[in-house]
């Protein structure tokens, strides 16, 4: 288990490889769908959202506004990220990012940008939104909250020890693609 | 708050914060087959950490609370309209709870009001039987898995598959290929072989309300189910698609009669955060007994 913690910069990244394990600490900035096109249509992110050596996290959380008005993420685990593969070497180029949190995976685009930039993929568990939750310490700010709704917001979270796999390095390969070409090969002897 | 109300609350609050027991041992059993000091071990674990965590903080498994899907078995003569105007309630407060996130979007505006009841959510499907028991089972199932979900039409060239039960091993094998890794597996697929294109999907979902150790009462189907399944834990995929023994926890197919031009087989795909419950009513609304 490796511990990644902020600021993440190149050295850093580029010393990961894939299938290692890693405890991310730190800022964190969610972005999915939404974010991602409004990028690449030329939106502007307020000053306060610094993506350089930071992680963008591919999740929509469910979090409560508490009695004292500060927010707590009661569910976030990651979203499938291919949805995000034609906007995400673009988004690593312009704004810097060394990694990116998500589920299932990224295509060849963002391969070749994180080998590139010096920026990793990082697989979190789908689904494991309560384990996920309880590693986010706090919720720094949220932003286009009206814009885009809560799910689909820029949320600015505090993590702690936020286990994650590394399955794209920034050396060009990619967990994801050995593993398809594995099963692919397994299950053509099978048929 | 009426009775039923408060019932329909409750199923939801549990279905999103409490896995079935069947699928419950079912995870557990793979986490001791995989490989130790592996990540698909690693992810397994998390799994089942996180399945604890959920039930004893009372809170959503996966943050994505799904689409909201409601099977209801009633007598002739249940008002239909009272009980989705009841559970439309029901799921605006569970919204409001947090059991549920704000997951529910206006395809042409793209807004989200915020409430999960809108044109087709949630989703109901209601049967009835001449029994004068009322049961409501619910399923909640997330964007991830859904999208993974694949409907091809035999024959299919491509694949060699033709229109018999090979095609369909054939078709089926495909889409857990193409869902590795993006459905949150191990996962559980729902097959209907047959049906129209509508009929199809809706059909396979249905086969979601059955027990992951249960087994087909057709001798060919259930012969089609055990096979995809072994082959499927052969091929390597592994918990999210990391490398590993389990890529299925289930197979369940059904079959419907198609049309002589027509033959479909179409495939749901469940993540492994299977959030799927039930509950029998009395008259007035209360919970009998929990149904899985």
């Amino acid at each position: 288990m490796i511990k990644l913690t902020f600021p993440f910069n190149e050295d850093k990244i580029r010393a990961l490889k894939v299938g290692d394990e890693v405890l991310i600490s730190g800022v964190v900035f969610t972005g999915r769908d939404a974010v991602h096109k409004y990028l690449h249509d030329g939106g502007q992110l307020p000053p306060e959202v610094k993506l350089r050596d930071g992680i963008l996290y591919h999740c929509g959380p469910v979090v409560m506004k508490q009695d004292d008005g500060s927010w707590k993420a009661t569910a976030a685990g990651p979203t499938t990220s291919i949805r995000e593969e034609p906007y995400q070497a673009q988004i690593i180029k312009d704004f810097g990012i060394r990694g990116v949190i998500g589920k299932g995976g990224m295509g060849d685009k963002t391969l070749a940008a994180c080998k590139e930039f010096g920026c990793v993929y990082l697989h979190a568990i789908g689904g494991a939104a309560q384990v996920l939750a309880d590693c986010i310490k706090k919720v720094r700010n949220v932003y286009f909250y009206e814009k885009f709704g809560a799910p689909e917001a820029i949320w600015e979270f505090e993590v702690q020890d936020f286990p994650a796999v590394v399955t794209i390095d920034a050396h060009g390969n990619s967990l994801h693609k050995e593993v398809f070409a594995m099963s692919q090969a397994e299950l053509a002897k099978r048929l | 708050m009426s009775e039923l109300q408060n019932s329909l609350l409750e199923l939801i609050r549990r279905t999103s914060a409490e896995i079935p027991d069947d699928v419950n041992q079912s995870i557990i059993a793979s986490l001791e087959q995989e490989k130790k000091g592996t990540i698909a071990e690693s992810a397994l674990k998390i799994i089942n950490q996180n399945i604890q965590l959920a039930k004893r903080k009372s809170q959503p498994i996966c943050q994505d609370t799904g689409s909201i899907l409601f099977y209801v078995d009633c007598p002739v003569g249940f008002d239909q309209i009272l009980f989705e105007e009841t559970a439309k309630e029901a799921v605006k407060l569970a919204t409001k709870k947090g059991y549920l996130r704000q997951n529910s979007v206006d395809s042409l505006t793209g807004k989200n009001d915020g409430t999960n009841v809108g044109p087709g959510a949630p989703a109901f499907h209601f049967q009835q039987h001449r029994s004068p028991e009322v049961s409501v089972r619910l399923v909640l199932k997330g964007g991830g898995c859904e999208n993974v979900g694949a409907q091809y039409s035999l024959p299919n060239e491509k694949l060699q598959a033709n229109r018999d039960l090979d095609g369909c091993r054939k078709v089926i094998l495909d889409a857990v290929l193409q869902a590795q890794g993006k459905g949150c597996g191990p996962g559980i697929l729902g097959v209907c072989i047959g049906g129209d294109r509508a009929t199809g999907y809706e059909m396979s979902k249905t086969q979601f309300l059955r027990l992951i150790p249960d087994r087909n009462p057709n001798p060919e189907l259930d012969k089609l189910e055990q096979d995809i399944l072994k082959t499927a834990n052969e091929l390597g995929i592994g918990p999210m698609g990391f490398g590993g023994k389990t890529t299925l926890l289930g197979v369940k197919i059904c079959a419907a009669n198609r049309l002589p031009a027509s033959y479909f087989v179409s495939i749901s795909y469940m993540c492994w955060a299977y959030r799927r419950q039930g509950v029998t009513l009395d008259a007035d609304g209360k919970i009998g007994k929990w149904l899985y």
